[in-house]
C-alpha cells in the first residue's frame, strides 16, 4: 500500500461530545477498528478511514451520541465519472487486484417491481377480509405427477411462500445461520444450508432445510441428502453469475472445516462450473444420481442465475427431471463477488420470472416443476407481484439479513462484520444471539405473510394458489410496450 | 431466590450493564444526568470481565451464608430474610472495606457517595423490580430467574 491514499476518506464519524457517557460501548463494538480510545488522556476518537457505515456503533450507543455522514464526492459533481468510478480507479492503482463487495448490485437499474401494481376489487365482486375469512397462505411445492404415474416424490408444504435463501455457514457465523434454521422450522418453511454442508448440532432443524450441492460439494454425503427436505442443485447465484466462489482459509475454522469437509485453514474454492456439467444431460445425470441416493422421497431443485438465456434454460431443467427451479435475479447478493461481476451481469427477477413461467406454459410442462424467485424482496408486495408473475414462492436472504441487523455496508467479504453475521471470529459472532435472530426473522415472515393476505383479500382472493401466474391483477406503470410484453402485464388504466 | 445469571455464550463485552446498572442507582435514574452531573462514571455494580473473545458480567451472587455480611463490624452489610438480598444500609457503612476483601467473588468494590463510603455492590435493584442490567441487555446475556438453592 502506498503511504499517501489519492482518495479522501467515504465516512465521518461525529461524536456529539455533549451525549458522550465515555462507556467505550462503540470502541468495543466496532468491527472496523474505527472507534478508537485513549486511555492515557482518557479520549474517544475515530479513525474515519477505517469506518464502512455499518452502524453498529451508533445503534449500539445509549447516549445516541454518534452520527456517521457520507462525505461529499471527492471531486466536482460529473455525471459521467461519478464518485464511484473516481473511488474504484483509486483503489485498483492502489492494489492492482480485482474489487471486491457483498451484498447485492447496488447501482440504479431500474426496480420493475416499483413500476407493477396490484389491483382490488370494488363493488363487482367482493373483497375478503382476512381478519374474518380463512386465507390460504400454504404453498406445495415439487413435481406434480403424470396421471397415471407410478412413482411420486411427495411435495413439500410451506406455511408461506416465503423462504430463506441460501448462505452457507462459513460466509455467514454458526450464529446466523442457527437464527435462519430456527425461524424456518418455527414458521414452518425452509431455509437452505448454502454450498457450506450442515453443522452438526443443526440436523435437528434439517427438516425445514433446503440442503445445497454446489459445484465445491462442500459438506455433501449421504446423511446431509436425507436429512434435508429439498434437495438443491446450484449452478449458479444472482449475485455473480458464472463465477465460483472462494471462501478464504481464514474463515474456515475448525467447525466450518468439520463442516464442509475439508482441511482447517485452507480456501474453500467453488469452481465457476460444476465439472461433471457441461451440458443439460449431464444436469439429467447427476438430478438423477441425487434422487437415487435419495430414495425418490426428495424433490430435487436446481438453482440459476436469471441471465439472457433463462427461459430456454429453465425448459431444459425441467426436463432434465428437476421438480423446482430455482432462479436469482442480479439483485441478490453474496458474501463476496468482484464488484464488476456483481454490477453487471445477469438480468432483473421480474423478468425472469415472467419470461421462465411464460416458455413452461407454452411448452405445456409447467405443472411439471415449482418456480422460485429469488434475487431482491424487500417487501411482501414484491413477493405478492412475484407470485403474479408466474413464481411460485421467493427466497429472501438480504430482507432477512436486514432482520438480523445487516445495515448493508456490503464488507461482507472482509470477514469483519461488526453484526456478528459474516463473520467466524467469536468476539464477532457472538452479538448475534440465536434466540433473539429467530425471533426476529419469525417477526418478519409473519409480518410479511400478513400483508400478503391482506392484499390478496383486497383483490377478492382467497388462496395464494389464485394469484399464481394471474397476471391480470397486475398493471405496469411507466413501462414501454417490450417491458409490457415480457412481463406479460396491461399497462395501468388497461381494463380488464 | 430469583438472581441474576449471566450467559457467557452470548456476553458481547458491550458494558451495558454496567451503564444501566449505574442510572438506577443514579439519583435522577437519567443518563445525562448520572454521568454529566452525578458523576458516576465507573460505580457500576456489575463489572464486565473481559478475557477476549470471552466476557462475562460478574456481580454480587446473593450467597446463603454471605462473608461480607458475617464480616462487616458496623452492622450495615445485612441479608434481607424475606427476599434473601444482601445488601447495605449505607448510612451504616464505615468504609472499613472488609466485605470487599472478603467477597469470594470479586463482587464488592469500594465507592463513596456524597463523600461517604459507600461499597459499590448489587443490590438486585430491590425497589425497582427487574435488575436494571438484565431488563437492559441487548444480547440477553443476563437473565434474573430462580435457579433453586446453591445455583
Amino acid at each position: 500500500m502506498p503511504t499517501l491514499s489519492l482518495m479522501p476518506t467515504e465516512f465521518t464519524v461525529v461524536r456529539n461530545e455533549e451525549k458522550c457517557i465515555k462507556c467505550l460501548a462503540c470502541v468495543r463494538q466496532c468491527g472496523f477498528e474505527a472507534q478508537q480510545y485513549d486511555a492515557e488522556d482518557d479520549r474517544l476518537y475515530a479513525i474515519d478511514a477505517n469506518c464502512v457505515n455499518c452502524q453498529r456503533c451508533v445503534s449500539i450507543c445509549p447516549a445516541g451520541a454518534l452520527t456517521i455522514y457520507k462525505n461529499p464526492p471527492p471531486l466536482r459533481p460529473h455525471a459521467f465519472w461519478t464518485e464511484n468510478h473516481l473511488r474504484n480507479i483509486a483503489k485498483q492503482a492502489e492494489t492492482g487486484g480485482v474489487l471486491l463487495t457483498g451484498m447485492g448490485n447496488d447501482q440504479p437499474f431500474p426496480a420493475y417491481f416499483d413500476r407493477l401494481l396490484l389491483n382490488a376489487s370494488q363493488v363487482t365482486n367482493p373483497s375478503i377480509d382476512p381478519l374474518r375469512e380463512p386465507m390460504e397462505l400454504r404453498t406445495y411445492l415439487g413435481r406434480r405427477p403424470e396421471p397415471g404415474a407410478k412413482t411420486r416424490t411427495p411435495l413439500v408444504p410451506i406455511a408461506t411462500p416465503i423462504m430463506f435463501s441460501a448462505m452457507s455457514y462459513g460466509s455467514i457465523s454458526h450464529e446466523a445461520f442457527a437464527s435462519l434454521a430456527r425461524a424456518a422450522k418455527e414458521f414452518d418453511t425452509m431455509f437452505n444450508t448454502g454450498e457450506g454442508g450442515l453443522p452438526g448440532d443443526l440436523y435437528e432443524y434439517a427438516d425445514h432445510a433446503v440442503v445445497q450441492v454446489a459445484s465445491g460439494r462442500f459438506g455433501v454425503h449421504a446423511d446431509y441428502l436425507n436429512a434435508g427436505r429439498i434437495v438443491e442443485i446450484k449452478i449458479g447465484q444472482g449475485a455473480k453469475p458464472g463465477i465460483g466462489g472462494h471462501l478464504p482459509g481464514e474463515k474456515i475454522t475448525a467447525p466450518v472445516a468439520a463442516t464442509r469437509m475439508i482441511p482447517e485453514g485452507t480456501d474453500a474454492l467453488s469452481p465457476a462450473p460444476h465439472h461433471d456439467i457441461y451440458s443439460i444431460e449431464d444436469l439429467k445425470q447427476l438430478i438423477f444420481t441425487l434422487k437415487e441416493a435419495t430414495r425418490y422421497q426428495k424433490p430435487v431443485s436446481v438453482k440459476v442465475s436469471a441471465v439472457h438465456n433463462v427461459a430456454a434454460i429453465a425448459s431444459g431443467i425441467a426436463r432434465a427431471g428437476a421438480d423446482i427451479i430455482a432462479i436469482d435475479g442480479f439483485r441478490g447478493g453474496t458474501g463476496a463477488a468482484p464488484t464488476m461481476i456483481r454490477d453487471h451481469v445477469g438480468i432483473p427477477i421480474e423478468l425472469a420470472i415472467a419470461a421462465v413461467d411464460q416458455r413452461l406454459r407454452d411448452e405445456g410442462i409447467r405443472n411439471q416443476v415449482s418456480l422460485v424467485a429469488a434475487g431482491g424482496f424487500r417487501s411482501s408486495a414484491d413477493v405478492v407481484k412475484a407470485i403474479a408473475l408466474g413464481a411460485d414462492a421467493v427466497y429472501i436472504a438480504t430482507a432477512a439479513l436486514i432482520a438480523l441487523g445487516c445495515h448493508l455496508c456490503q464488507k461482507c467479504y472482509t470477514g469483519k462484520c461488526s453484526w456478528g453475521i459474516a463473520t467466524q471470529d467469536p468476539y464477532r459472532s457472538r452479538r448475534l444471539n440465536p434466540e433473539i435472530g429467530a425471533e426476529r426473522l419469525y417477526n418478519l415472515l409473519r409480518g410479511w405473510s400478513h400483508e400478503i393476505k391482506e392484499m390478496l383479500g383486497g383483490m377478492g382472493i382467497n388462496s395464494i394458489e389464485s394469484l399464481r401466474g394471474n397476471r391480470l391483477h397486475l398493471r405496469g406503470v411507466g413501462l414501454n410496450e417490450v417491458e409490457l410484453k415480457l412481463l406479460g402485464v396491461k399497462h395501468a388504466g388497461e381494463a380488464m | 431466590m430469583q438472581k441474576v445469571y449471566a450467559r457467557p455464550a452470548w456476553c458481547m463485552n458491550c458494558h451495558l450493564c454496567e451503564v444501566n446498572c449505574i442510572i438506577a442507582h443514579s439519583r435522577s435514574r437519567d443518563l445525562f444526568r448520572a454521568y454529566k452531573r452525578e458523576n458516576l462514571r465507573g460505580t457500576a455494580r456489575v463489572i464486565v470481565e473481559e478475557r477476549l473473545p470471552l466476557s462475562v458480567a460478574v456481580q454480587c451472587r446473593h450467597c446463603d451464608d454471605p462473608i461480607c455480611v458475617a464480616g462487616c463490624i458496623s452492622g450495615a452489610m445485612v441479608k434481607d430474610p424475606a427476599t434473601g438480598i444482601v445488601y447495605c444500609q449505607e448510612d451504616k457503612c464505615v468504609g472499613c472495606w472488609t466485605c470487599v476483601a472478603g467477597c469470594p467473588y470479586g463482587a464488592i468494590r469500594p465507592g463513596e457517595k456524597n463523600g461517604r463510603p459507600v461499597p459499590l455492590k448489587c443490590d438486585l435493584c430491590r425497589e425497582t423490580g427487574e435488575p436494571a442490567c438484565v431488563a437492559g441487555c441487548p444480547n440477553r446475556a443476563l437473565v434474573w430467574e430462580e435457579r433453586g438453592a446453591g445455583a
